[in-house]
């Protein structure tokens, strides 16, 4: 039980990253190999808070949300005037960018050796100690964080990002200006992935930056273009059959380091594969 | 009475002269007509009367005296103009009812995002719909429309703009008798509305039919301008056309 329990937390986790991801890649048809990065500010900003300041985990989430939200911003500023490959690029640059910090501000992030001991959520003198309640926790965020990303997508601004999606140029011309539509979004997305960064956080309790590296990024882009683009409820379909997959190969008889060296494989080839056959992933609604 | 003035209005590409010091207006209530060989640069002028293509030369002036000289695409409905493409451009992913509802809701991020679109939003969509004989297709996707249904989709949401100056970029092109009919309707009905509309078209049918002003291109530059009938007889225009 407790090992499902384990499984049902990080698919809660990766689902909200992933419904973030969705809103920049299957809404707006912007390629971003960043997620990784945001998701890692949100981490730190609850595993410093925490560790260092004392600061209580529901404040700390507020912090990684600020954080990211601000660094989202200042890149977004250059990222909006972009599209396509460019665009893709320098989102990649960004996830190195930032990688880079937490490896190397050691003062801070305490770089390689990663931060420890990070507590567990409390309220009122209430801790989400068991992995139980912590799953209770993290499920009722990622269910708000489905809710506000399909009120965004329903609205008259979810409509003009799918239009971006589609001509960026068109749009414009009936009176949208259009980075500040892409500007807008880029900071929603990255304030999700950082609330998801702090769960992981405080769920984990050790963070280090091999966990936000560029791998994880395009882990969370397989993951959208899986379960399919513009579509939340298929993204979690996504985010289950992903986070399965290595204890699926586990229970089919590979050690567990093949196991997760032949998840890379596979992901790979799903990723083929869907771009020939279902370019807009198994409940998608947009083809890349 | 002139609403919309072009001045000077020059483009390059590469040193060739696409563009070339083009002047011409266009009144309200009055469809002006545009035609020329191809090449002689009519859709590049429309790209950079709507700054889909920037200029490197010129002024618009709306009106008596509002000079434009930064020419922004999204600044197009702040300046009440709005136009189709010669290749169509719809939201093919979208729903016909969300294309239409994308001229109709608001510009801004903020405002977007804390608005869902209204009954008056429905109702002007529908009439819409009902005068672009889409009404049944409301739902479905704009990639599933026949071209002529694209065309009129499109040519919906440009009266969904609900702006004085329109201009129509071949509208008629490809089309089968009974929808170009249906769209020298709409035209016409747009004129007795006191819109001002430039309508690019090479069927001098139409033109004869529908414009009460033609303006002709050739090689970038404006080569005749007057009343249809009397242009349309002179020479230069013909060999302008069919070549000396």
């Amino acid at each position: 039980m407790e090992y499902l329990i384990h499984l049902a937390i990080l698919i809660s986790i990766w689902s909200m990253l992933a419904m973030s991801l969705n809103l920049i890649l299957g809404y707006t048809g912007l390629l971003s190999i960043t997620h990784a990065a945001f998701f890692g500010i949100g981490a730190y900003a609850t595993a410093i808070s925490m560790t260092v300041y004392d600061i209580n985990f529901f404040l700390s989430i507020l912090i990684g949300i600020l954080v990211a939200g601000v660094v989202a911003l200042l890149f977004g500023l250059i990222l909006a005037r972009f599209k396509g490959d460019i665009y893709a690029l320098a989102t990649f640059g960004l996830n190195i960018i930032i990688f880079s910090i937490f490896l190397n501000w050691q003062e801070v992030t305490r770089g390689p050796l990663g931060i420890p001991g990070i507590g567990r959520p409390e309220i009122f003198d209430f801790v989400f100690k068991s992995n139980l309640y912590f799953l209770i926790l993290v499920s009722v965020f990622a269910f708000l964080i489905y809710l506000i990303s399909e009120y965004i997508v329903k609205s008259s601004f979810g409509r003009v990002l799918q239009a971006i999606r589609e001509k960026e140029s068109t749009i414009q011309v009936f009176g949208y200006r259009t980075h500040f539509f892409k500007l807008t979004i880029f900071v929603i997305s990255a304030c999700i992935a950082a609330v998801a960064g702090s769960f992981f956080a405080s769920y984990i309790t050790f963070i280090d930056p091999s966990t936000f590296s560029l791998n994880e990024s395009i882990f969370i882009l397989a993951i959208v273009i899986l379960g399919g683009l513009a579509n939340n409820k298929g993204v979690f379909v996504g985010t289950v059959f992903l986070i399965m997959l290595p204890e699926i190969l586990r229970f089919v008889g590979f050690p567990t380091d093949i196991a997760a060296q032949m998840r890379q494989v596979v992901y790979g080839l799903l990723l083929v594969g869907l771009m020939m056959y279902r370019p807009q992933g198994l409940l998608g609604k947009f083809k890349l | 009475m002139s609403i919309l003035s072009l001045r000077n209005f020059r483009k390059h590409f590469d040193g060739t002269k696409v563009v070339n010091g083009v002047n011409f207006e266009i009144e309200k209530g009055k469809i002006t007509g545009l035609i020329g060989p191809n090449g002689s640069g009519k859709s590049t002028l429309i790209n950079l009367i709507t700054g889909v293509v920037p200029k490197d030369k010129g002024i618009i002036v709306i009106g008596d005296s509002m000079k434009v000289d930064k020419i922004r695409p999204y600044d197009m409905k702040i300046l009440g103009i709005t136009r189709t493409f010669q290749n169509v451009q719809i939201f093919e992913q979208m729903t016909v009812f969300d294309n239409l509802l994308l001229t109709l809701t608001k510009r801004t991020v903020w405002g977007s995002l804390f608005e869902k679109h209204s009954k008056i939003h429905e109702e002007r969509t529908n009439d819409i719909l009902q005068l672009i004989s889409l009404s049944e297709k409301k739902n479905e996707l704009a990639e599933n429309l026949s071209y002529g249904q694209r065309k009129l989709l499109e040519i919906g949401r440009a009266i969904a703009m609900d702006v004085d100056i329109i201009l129509f970029d071949e509208p008629y092109a490809g089309l089968f008798p009974k929808i170009i009919k249906q769209v020298s309707e709409i035209l016409n009905r747009l004129k007795k509305q006191d819109k001002a509309i430039l309508l690019v078209e090479h069927n001098m049918g139409l033109i004869r039919e529908l414009c009460d002003h033609l303006v002709v291109m050739d090689a970038g530059e404006i080569l005749a301008e007057g009343e249809p009938e009397q242009i349309l007889a002179r020479l230069d225009v013909i060999e302008a056309y069919l070549g000396e």
